[in-house]
């Protein structure tokens, strides 16, 4: 069952710190209220991987591994190829992260990563049909939460996209009943880049890219996902508080607005990979 | 998604189960339909049969859950094996967790739990029969169910989802437009603090297209929060009258 969680105590001083400052239209980091902690992406660490991501956001580490691999089709898709996102928050990134199964912010975050991908039709899966019906291609998403300084599903969902970007894949081909694999490698088709923005309310003031300092005090936040073409292609609201619809509207606005700045740094990263 | 199969409005702008598109399906609920649990309700919305339950303020269980200032809140969303064309296994999906999380968020902000700190408010929602929006009108249920169990709410909770079906925002999706439509928002609302307690959404829709959904919806909220008062008011209203008869006929044998 889904339970309040127990957050860890924090000072009422620190509390207050944080909002009163945001008063004053500043932040605990000095950044602006709509700025962003310094993005860095690296790409193709992980050689064994068919694309793999580092991205920082701030102090926050996620990386991403992508695998191909041939696999069967659902059978309500049988001409597609299957996405598959897991969210593994590995022990050490948090002093608040256990070892065990998945719990509902691992679940959530990977759901919400999956939703951006899939809703933005990111990966071209119909391009990724072996044999309809029998066999496709299956690509494995898996996001590895480092080091938790906040925002994770935006960072998480960064290196998804820049992993996604730069994955090679074998060639495939049926020859009568077999599947045959090329030694060359092809780019994985891809579509769309989507880009999720992660506001937060505190004290109602909106901020975005709330570092942990700030999701410690925040009421709530609610992530907004655009694509290639500024359409919404998802969105998730977490946390106790709540939003007016003018703040959800801002929120939308200003996700466009910053997901088109994150995108170019993003294709940056990733261009020629 | 998959690519529309069949046409979802029609040349007169009506929908497959001929409704416009801000009309809502018929809704029914009915609270205290439970015998054990300290508050129920059920609903039917659309095709959608939903009982909500709530135990508590009871203790917390496991102990070390409890809060020293308020109650912690739980919540179980879970769908019946037969609540589906293809049997769902009855284990716990990741779907199923997710919205556990996000509907017990989206109730939690409505409850006064600082009024009961150290016990567990735990909320219960079965579907049934699912028929698209079931977390929407799960947790316009489950709502319901708070009240009934008597736990001081700042504000009943309703909820609906807007989709997007043929290239139009229409209203509350039946199962049908939420699998071919191409884009499902839902959305919870409180109407008097007018604030939005759960939004999502998946597929595609411009800026222009989310403001209006983001309108409809709201809207709906407003009209689903009004059906909500009103069948609390047909339970608590008739339960006075029984305790008023009662009275009365005591007085006159006496």
């Amino acid at each position: 069952m889904s339970t309040t969680p127990q957050l860890p105590p924090i000072g009422k001083i620190e509390q207050r710190g944080v909002a009163d400052l945001l008063a004053k239209g500043r932040r605990i980091d000095e950044r602006k209220l709509t700025d962003y902690r310094e993005l860095k992406i690296e790409t193709g660490l992980i050689q064994k991987a068919d694309g793999s991501a580092m991205v920082h956001l701030g102090k926050t580490k996620v990386m991403t591994g992508i695998k191909i691999q041939l696999g069967q089709p659902f059978p309500d898709t049988p001409n597609q190829g299957v996405l598959t996102v897991n969210a593994e928050l590995v022990p050490f990134a948090s002093p608040t992260f256990e070892p065990g199964p998945p719990s509902e912010t691992a679940i959530e975050l990977a759901r919400v990563v999956d939703r951006g991908i899939r809703e933005s039709k990111a990966i071209a899966l119909d391009a990724l049909c072996v044999d309809p019906g029998k066999k496709v291609v299956v690509v494995f998403v898996d996001v590895y939460v480092l080091d938790h300084d906040g925002n994770l599903i935006d960072t998480s969902a960064i290196s998804a996209l820049a992993a996604l970007l730069t994955s090679k894949m074998k060639r495939y081909e049926i020859k009568g009943e077999e599947v045959r694999t090329s030694d060359e490698l092809v780019a994985l088709p891809i579509k769309s880049e989507p880009v999720p923005v992660t506001a937060a309310k505190i004290d109602g003031h909106i901020i975005v890219d709330p570092c942990l300092e700030e999701e410690l005090v925040m009421s709530s936040r609610l992530t907004v996902t655009t694509d290639r073409d500024g359409n919404i292609c998802a969105m998730q609201k977490g946390g106790l508080g709540t939003f007016t619809d003018q703040e959800v509207r801002q929120a939308v606005r200003t996700a466009i607005e910053k997901g088109k700045e994150i995108r170019e740094v993003i294709r940056g990263a990733t261009v020629g990979r | 998604m998959s690519k529309p199969e069949i046409k979802l409005i029609d040349e007169n702008g009506l929908r497959v189960d001929g409704r416009r598109l801000d009309e809502l399906r018929p809704i029914k609920m009915e609270v205290g339909v439970l015998d054990k649990a300290d508050g129920s309700a059920y609903i039917e919305h659309g095709r959608n049969r939903i009982i909500a339950a709530v135990y508590g303020p009871r203790e917390a269980h496991p102990k070390h859950i409890a809060l020293a200032d308020r109650a912690v809140i739980k919540c179980r969303y879970h769908m019946a094996p037969f609540s589906v064309e293809e049997r769902k296994s009855p284990a716990p999906s990741r779907r199923e967790l997710e919205l556990s999380k996000v509907i017990r968020e989206s109730l939690e902000t409505s409850v006064m739990s600082e009024l009961y700190p150290r016990t567990s408010i735990d909320i219960f929602i079965e579907i049934l029969q699912s028929d698209g929006g079931s977390r929407c009108a799960g947790i316009t249920a489950a709502s319901l169910a708070l009240a009934d169990a008597g736990i001081p709410l700042k504000e009943i909770v309703a909820a609906c989802a807007v989709c997007k079906v043929d290239g139009k925002i229409a209203l509350d999706p039946s199962d049908i437009e939420d699998k071919q439509g191409e884009a499902d928002l839902p959305v919870a609302f409180m109407p008097k603090s007018g604030v939005i307690t759960l939004i999502q959404m998946d597929g595609s829709l411009t800026e222009e297209e989310f403001n209006r959904a983001l309108d409809i919806g709201i809207a709906a909220c407003k009209k689903i929060n009004e059906m909500q008062i009103e069948a609390l008011k047909r339970k608590y209203v008739s339960v006075k009258e029984q305790a008023e008869d009662r009275h009365e006929s005591q007085e006159a044998s006496a």
